[in-house]
């Protein structure tokens, strides 16, 4: 798409790297702080995860076996979700290659604000400190990731825990406002001559629309829970009916920033799934402008479907109505997305390097996770589908197949660029493989159990749920060894990985990332690059 | 000769057919579906037992046979792509990157189909909203963590429905989903449900009769629901709420109209309060009471 006639990036003199402590805890350098965050996503992912395969051994056999109680049970199922969705999927996808490679594709030289990036990154470390101590406070946040009203007051959770998770998620957010506004900022006004945002590379306008949806929908999040712990500690009354508040109101609120949230964690993963799939298709991505706009519709339309969350909550019908045929609308633009991908396969010359098989994965599974999401938009079918098993498999279809994938597939695609160090491909379509079955395995039961109505947030069911919750739990056995494995191509691509140069995908990788060394220079771009 | 052949066409027409079924999780299994109750590796939505649930089967196959073709025909065409346009079998990549008249189609097309989707979807939940004529109101109130019914209409009797530990299960009661006292109905009656909350959120979900609402402190939600036969149908509560929420389930048993009206009376007399006022007045909220009691 867009190509530099003339980039100068030789290691010369400019490329001193400051000493390890000033690099790392005072960095202002877009590529450092990137790493910063995608360590930080891995270390948080194994946590997160590991607390999965926990409510996986639970749910493997009925009756309770390593809980205590349903309290620490809910506290650990709210832990899970927060920490996926904040400590690793946003991190990893919004810092960590955001940071990277948006500078780099737009042909800057760093961010537009480089130190509010460092406090951008340096907040989510308290952020999730606090989260995982309230985990041993008191009886622990246990009120879901959706931390409903009452439950999660201060009658029914009266421990500090709740105010320490409060407390991570406004940390949290700040960083993340902070974060939308440095990828606004640079992304308008920092692109090199020429590259006009119609030229723009995908991930870049993915990160763009993210970056808004962030900006408009994180502050909503803040005031919700700044009236939740009013609430809980300064005596208002925004959500106690006794007071004349409204627990819907909550509802709402969580909603109008929970749903733009879900779109915040896919559409980095639209980005990188089409640099992935032009790459190793050797074609350029079909219809370009299509994919673009695609993406600033579901942003747009993302905003006004929050309350399909809540068609058991008692909102009148010709409210439900109006939420139903708006969420049914986005459908179209990401059904637009998905043929564009198989369009840019088409007549291409396939290549199936791991990078590709999650990329492809990616858009398997999404497609799953997208047609089961049509059916539950449908206030009717909800009745019996809302808040089972069936809600949970198909938004980890979307996420934990879908986000997490596009992360697996960016981490391939660019850790030779990262590190100048190939990965080994052997073990990384082992990865692939163990991974694409465990999840599979784990999750596609879970449509069963939620037709048959197995609620969800359960740390114990009735017998006749056992068959399955067996097969997802050895589904995601299976997915923890490919965690396993994938810590071994981490290794083994920083201890014995083959040197690369600057475009090692060959003639499919056309951004601008391609064509500086690997890895970069510690500073990019010392002139700008021309597009043309 | 020709009548095995038939047969042999039939039962492999059959089998296909049974996997098919299967496949999409519209029809019964291979093990005889429980009714009420989840059935051991069951894949599809529970028997209905009323005329909403039969509603929602109706809507929720419609869409299943939407959805599963498009699904599979979109891993059909990946896989296609995969074999057909790899780089052994077209070492030349071609350049395109726009057809007009593709890019329309797969706009329009999504579009349509959303269409014959969304319609029956509103007709489903315009008949879903509310009862036109009741028989009778129940109030349900999700409590921390047992259910609390009510019976307005029928002299204002109250009591409290809880689980039954599995220590104390007898031989035919449901481990998780029994409970000492289960809700009573009617069979063949409209059933108005109004779901009101106290202390958190829970949601009253009966799977087999196709209901759930959330009980919402300050709030009376209404819903309605008809089991078109005799029986017990279970559900839980579907809405965390605290240590106990997996164990805070729902019996509802439809009764013949004779039964119910034997039932009320000894239920009149066992959950009456010892100074003879009904207990449900004195549990809700006297604004609810009103609420329910009021015709449409």
């Amino acid at each position: 798409m867009a190509t530099a006639t003339d980039t100068h990036h030789h290691d010369d003199h400019h490329d001193h790297a400051p000493p390890f402590f000033q690099r790392w805890f005072f960095s202002t350098n877009h590529k450092d702080i990137g790493t910063l965050y995608l360590v930080f996503s891995v270390i948080a992912g194994i946590i997160g995860g590991g607390l999965s395969v926990l409510m996986r051994m639970e749910l493997q056999n009925p009756g309770m076996q390593y809980f205590a109680d349903g309290q620490t049970w809910n506290s650990i199922v709210s832990a899970h979700g927060l920490i996926m969705v904040f400590f690793v999927v946003m991190p990893a996808l919004i810092g960590g290659f955001g940071n990277w490679f948006v500078p780099i594709m737009i042909g800057a030289p760093d961010m537009a604000f480089p130190r509010m990036n460092n406090i951008s990154f340096w907040l989510l470390v308290p952020a999730f400190l606090l989260l995982g101590a309230s985990a041993f406070v008191g009886e622990g946040p246990g009120a879901g990731w959706t931390i409903y009203t009452p439950l999660s007051d201060s009658q029914f959770h009266p421990s500090p825990a709740m105010d320490m998770a409060l407390f991570s998620l406004h940390l949290a957010g700040a960083s993340s406002i902070m974060g939308a506004a440095n990828f606004i900022t640079t992304i308008l006004n920092m692109r090199a001559p020429g590259m006009t945002l119609h030229k723009m590379p995908l991930f870049v306008w993915s990160m763009l629309v993210t970056a808004f949806l962030l900006l408009l929908a994180v502050p909503v999040l803040a005031g919700v829970i700044t009236m939740l712990i009013t609430d809980r500690n300064f005596g208002t009354a925004f959500f106690r009916p006794e007071g004349g508040g409204d627990p819907v109101l909550f509802q709402h609120l969580f909603w109008f920033f929970g749903h733009p949230e879900v779109y915040i964690m896919i559409l980095p993963g639209f980005g990188i799934v089409s640099h992935i799939i032009s790459t190793f298709s050797r074609k350029p991505v079909f219809g370009y402008l299509g994919m673009a706009y695609a993406m600033v519709a579901i942003g747009v339309v993302g905003f006004v479907v929050w309350a399909h969350h809540m068609y058991t909550s008692g909102m009148d019908v010709d409210t439900r109505a109006y939420f139903m045929a708006a969420t049914m609308v986005i459908a179209v633009p990401t059904g637009i997305k998905i043929f564009s991908w198989i369009a840019t396969m088409w007549g291409g010359s396939i290549e199936l390097r791991t990078p590709m098989l999650f990329a492809i994965g990616f858009i398997a599974l999404f497609t799953i996770g997208g047609v089961t999401g049509v059916k539950l938009a449908n206030a009717g079918a909800d009745v019996v589908l809302h808040n089972t098993y069936y809600v949970v498999a198909h938004f980890h279809y979307v996420l934990s197949l879908g986000a997490v994938f596009s992360i697996f597939a960016g981490w391939y695609y660019w850790i030779g660029k990262m590190s100048g160090r190939q990965y080994p491909e052997f073990w990384g379509k082992v990865h692939f493989w163990l991974f694409f079955a465990g999840a599979n395995i784990t999750f596609f039961p879970q449509h069963f159990l939620g037709a048959q109505g197995m609620p969800r947030r359960y740390p114990d069911y009735p017998d006749a749920f056992w068959g399955w919750n067996m097969i997802s739990s050895l589904g995601s056995y299976l997915s923890a060894a490919s965690v396993l494995v994938f810590l071994y191509v981490v290794y083994r691509t920083f201890t014995s990985g083959e040197r690369v140069g600057a475009n090692y995908w060959g003639p499919g990788a056309t951004t601008l990332e391609w064509q500086v060394s690997s890895p970069p220079p510690f500073h990019t771009f010392e002139e700008l690059p021309r597009i043309r | 000769m020709g009548f095995v052949s038939v047969l042999r066409h039939t039962l492999a027409w059959k089998l296909w057919l049974a996997g098919l079924f299967l496949l999409v999780g519209l029809g019964p299994t291979l093990a005889e579906e429980l009714v009420g109750q989840p059935t051991p590796w069951g894949i599809g939505l529970q028997p209905s037992a009323g005329p909403v649930k039969e509603a929602i089967h109706h809507f929720n196959d419609l869409v299943l046979w939407i959805i599963i073709p498009i699904a599979v025909f979109v891993l059909g065409l990946l896989g296609f792509v995969m074999v057909k346009f790899s780089a052994r079998a077209n070492p030349n990549p071609s350049s395109t990157s726009h057809n007009t008249i593709l890019e329309v189609a797969w706009t329009v097309v999504p579009v349509l189909i959303l269409l014959v989707i969304a319609i029956p979807s509103f007709r489903l939940i315009y008949y879903q909203d509310r009862a036109r004529d009741a028989d009778l109101t129940i109030n349900v109130q999700g409590r921390q963590w047992y259910w609390h019914y009510s019976y307005p209409d029928h002299g204002d009797f109250a009591y409290d429905s809880r689980p039954i530990p599995t220590a104390d299960l007898k031989p035919g009661q449901v481990r998780n989903l029994s409970v000492d006292e289960p809700l009573v109905i009617p069979v063949g009656a409209t059933v108005r449900v109004m779901a009101v909350g106290q202390d958190v959120i829970h949601s009253f979900f009966v799977p087999a009769l196709g209901v759930q609402k959330y009980t919402i402190p300050g709030r009376a939600l209404e819903t309605w629901f008809k089991a078109d036969r005799v029986g017990v149908f279970y559900g839980q509560c579907n809405q965390i709420c605290g240590t106990n929420h997996w164990f805070m389930p729902i019996e509802v048993r439809a009764v013949p109209a004779e039964e119910f009206k034997t039932w009320v009376e000894q239920a009149k007399k066992k959950y009456a309060r010892a100074d003879g006022t009904p207990a449900a007045v004195a549990a809700a909220p006297a604004a609810i009471q009103q609420l329910a009691a009021l015709p449409r």
